[in-house]
């Protein structure tokens, strides 16, 4: 049996209306999107370089995570130097008029750390389930994917496990003065 | 790495205070000091241990998108491509899969129509097709990499 609880649950219709900015807004993302300086008073610092006071940096940065545009201030993990060898992006062909209830639950796994629904190029490209697994080795990984055709049972029509093998770039978003 | 940098990723991985002192705070809830805790995330980001540290802003949020992208690449090609690709400010991630597919970006872009000029210039200056694979639902997004021993 499978608890049905979305853990973190959003679809496109929820992202459609986009959250307005202004122009101080639009330069502290300038001023942080490479990342947080790392000094005992980071939110001072932003506020020296754009000649405003450090409580509305913090005001606006309170707001822009309150409505989303700021997911989380947060370090990011690269998995390689953690020790995570087996990052694979697992594909799936499932049928169309239960993709919402299947993508759900592969989400719901513990090892799935995004679960989305994209589209198919056929015929170069049947799938349009996408699941992202890591662990420590290849094979690990690769026995978290026969849990997930487990789960899917019937309804997968055929996947492919891609795994990385070299990270080309990953700077983050990287919006233009 | 040592139990304490494990820590401070796995924790500081959720997010991270807005406040006056937000490294001190932090830092008192990892049982360590301010200066600390500087020191070692400075040192985690300059051995790649971590990629960033800082706000992950959603592009469709600011009004733009963010979109996956995929090329079958030949090997003979790989390098030039990968530079040509890297070359755009738009490129958040791209890696190497092993796969006829071999290489996947991500385009964090300010407008949506940029996601289709970038690709559409890629395609130009490679000769190669990108198919485009935006995401059209999400089922979930978490981070649950937990740095162990």
């Amino acid at each position: 049996m499978y608890m049905h609880v979305a853990k973190e649950y959003s679809t496109l219709e929820k992202e459609a209306h986009p959250v307005v900015l202004d122009e101080i807004d639009r330069r502290i993302v300038l001023a942080t999107q490479h990342g947080l300086p790392l000094e005992p008073r980071p939110y001072h610092v932003i506020a020296a370089q754009l000649g405003i006071s450090a409580e509305e940096v913090m005001q606006r940065l309170r707001r822009m995570q309150a409505s989303g545009v700021i997911r989380r201030i947060a370090a990011v993990p690269n998995h390689y130097a953690l020790g995570y060898r087996g990052n694979g992006m697992t594909v799936w062909d499932v049928p169309d008029e239960h993709i919402d209830e299947l993508g759900r639950r592969v989400g719901e796994l513990e090892f799935v750390s995004h679960c989305y629904q994209r589209p198919r190029h056929l015929p170069d490209w049947p799938y349009n389930l996408f699941a992202m697994v890591h662990a420590p080795s290849r094979d690990e990984a690769l026995q978290l994917v026969e849990n997930i055709a487990a789960l899917l049972g019937k309804h997968d029509r055929g996947h492919s496990v891609l795994f990385s093998s070299r990270i080309l770039k990953k700077t983050g978003l990287r919006f233009q003065p | 790495m040592d139990a304490i940098d494990r820590d401070i990723i796995n924790t500081l991985q959720s997010g991270f205070p807005i406040c006056e002192r937000p490294y001190a705070e932090a830092a008192a809830a990892l049982g360590i000091e301010e200066a600390e805790l500087l020191q070692r995330l400075k040192q985690l980001l300059a051995d790649n241990k971590l990629s960033r540290f800082g706000p992950m802003y959603q592009a469709e949020k600011l009004g733009g998108a963010f979109s996956l992208a995929a090329m079958q690449v030949p090997e003979e090609e790989y390098d030039n491509v990968a530079q040509v690709v890297n070359s755009y400010p738009e490129v958040a991630h791209n890696y190497q899969r092993e796969h006829a597919f071999n290489m996947w970006f991500v385009l964090a872009t300010e407008t949506p129509q940029r996601v289709d000029e970038v690709n559409a210039d890629i395609a130009r200056r490679t000769g190669l097709p990108v198919f485009n694979m935006p995401k059209l639902k999400e089922y979930y997004v978490g981070l649950r990499l937990t740095a162990e021993s």
